[in-house]
């Protein structure tokens, strides 16, 4: 494996008229965790999508490990494939399958498209779900689970097709303010057990303590980037310190 | 009510379940496996990125829903002939029917379809399936208990009008009293009777469906 597990190069992502990636460049090595911030409507999503190519954007180059797809090429849906293959998505809204128990939440993926055993998958799962702190609720339906459970069934999910990557998009905004603790723990486990991870977050406590590199995005490009004392407590633009500031004093 | 009614009632139960069980319900029950299907198909068709195959679909709905049941029977059975295609009472009947479930139901599938929330797509997709698996594990359970009530309904239609068969000469419940009302005269006490075994059967799909609701309503929410 190389040095850097994720290297994105250019990517261009128009919506009609609204130019919304404008050639966004990100490296992230091996083992280490990106936190992307910034403005809404910056792009951070599309950034996050395009990574798995749950938006295909117009231009520019992704690789993950040894799977590189040049997006500008008109990739076909093999390499796309095998490129989604390489990340796990845990999505804002955590878009369970409400009619899956939460062990087949987890073990749809290994089983249904990876083909793998069902003892060994179900077996799996069930540490993962324990890894989470949910394995009491396997047989659940994901209704029956508070939003933090539900998040944690996502990231449950998405590890058990054993992604080199993981990817979080806003995993606890759409949380009650006491249930964000316990999703932010599990993904700082995650990150202490050496996942290499890309995180949209405005939790800048946990991008202190977790993050090796801040990206600060605005306007589809990346307006700054370095690590969380150079960007959250020193950053050099001005656009960065007025969005930190409505950040840390929205009134 | 006079003896002889009462006789005529007894003697007329038999032919008529007869005509439920070898024509009504073997003939709604085929139309509606098939026209299902069909209407699955369709409902892809129109949800299709590709407008020659979502049009032909929308042409299709367009037509099906836009004449006569009766006026589609008789095309299939007395106007093809003169095509050189003829097909016996009982396929024409299928087929009529069949392509009458296909365009109803597909608008009912389309839109249930419509209805599971773009998230799923998207989930399934990062756990790497493609379309014919997350449309199969995914969507279409989904799908399906939105879609329930409204394809009962279909159903329910269906049992009704297959009496429409009749007038192709496929011998089902309605056209068994037809024959034994013809000779006595006694058309008012037969089609009662036809009426009261229509209304029997969907009373049990009625049931049924009540059932199968609140099967697919576990996992929701109450
Ligand atoms: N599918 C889409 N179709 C059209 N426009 C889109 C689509 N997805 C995103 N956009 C637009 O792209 C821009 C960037 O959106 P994106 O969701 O990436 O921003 P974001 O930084 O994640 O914002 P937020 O903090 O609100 O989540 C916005 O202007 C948005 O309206
Ligand atoms: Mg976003």
């Amino acid at each position: 494996m190389t040095e850097h597990l994720l290297d994105v190069q250019g990517l261009n992502k128009s919506f009609g008229d609204n130019h919304v990636l404008r050639g966004v460049d990100l490296i992230v090595p091996t083992g280490s965790v990106t936190v992307l911030i910034g403005p809404s409507g910056s792009g951070k999503t599309t950034v996050l999508r395009s990574l798995n190519a749950l938006e295909i954007p117009d231009a520019g180059t992704v690789r993950i490990g040894d799977v590189s797809v040049d997006f500008g090429a008109k990739p076909d849906r093999r390499q796309i494939t095998e490129l989604r293959a390489q990340s796990g998505m845990v999505f804002q809204s955590h878009n369970l399958f409400p009619h899956l128990s939460v062990l087949r939440n987890v073990t749809e993926g290994p089983l249904v498209v990876q083909k793998r055993p069902a003892a060994e998958v179900n077996a799996e799962a069930l540490e993962l779900l324990r890894r989470v702190g949910l394995a009491e609720k396997a047989e659940q339906f994901p209704y029956q689970l508070s939003g933090g459970q539900q998040q944690r069934v996502g990231i449950a999910r998405a590890l058990a097709i054993k992604p080199r990557l993981m990817l979080f998009d806003e995993p606890t905004s759409a949380l009650d303010p006491e249930l964000v603790g316990e999703v932010l723990a599990v993904m700082k486990d995650l990150a202490a057990d050496g996942w290499t991870m890309v995180v949209v977050t405005h939790e800048i406590r946990f991008a202190r303590q977790v993050a090796d590199q801040v990206l600060f995005l605005d306007g589809g490009v990346v307006a700054e980037r370095g690590t969380p004392a150079e960007v959250l407590d020193h950053p050099k633009e001005e656009r960065t310190q007025r969005f930190l500031h409505r950040l840390i004093d929205p009134l | 009510m006079d003896q002889s009614t009462v006789e005529l009632i007894r003697s007329s139960l038999g032919p008529l379940l007869e005509g439920m069980v070898k024509g009504t319900i073997p003939l709604t029950a085929i139309s509606f496996v098939l026209g299902l299907l069909l209407a699955l198909v369709v409902a892809l068709m129109r949800l299709s990125p590709i407008w020659p195959v979502s049009a032909i679909a929308r042409f299709y709905v367009s037509v099906i829903r836009g004449t006569p049941l009766l006026v589609q029977l008789f095309i299939i059975f007395y106007g093809l002939p003169s095509l050189g295609a003829t097909i016996d009472p009982w396929p024409s009947a299928v087929l009529a029917f069949t392509l009458n479930v296909g365009g109803y139901a597909s608008e009912i599938i389309r839109a249930a379809i419509i209805s599971v929330p773009r998230g799923q797509w998207e989930a399934a997709q990062t756990v790497g399936m493609n379309y014919p698996t997350t449309l199969r594990r995914i969507i279409l359970p989904q799908a399906a208990r939105v879609s329930v009530p409204p394809l009962s309904n279909t159903l329910i239609s269906l049992v009704k009008d297959t009496s429409l068969a009749s007038t192709i000469l496929v011998t089902e419940t309605f056209r068994k009293a037809q024959e034994l009302a013809g000779p006595t005269f006694e058309f008012f006490t037969l089609y009662m009777v036809a009426a009261a075994y229509y209304w029997a059967v969907c009373l049990v799909l009625s049931f049924a469906q009540s059932r199968l609701e609140t099967r697919l309503d576990r996992y929701v929410a109450s």
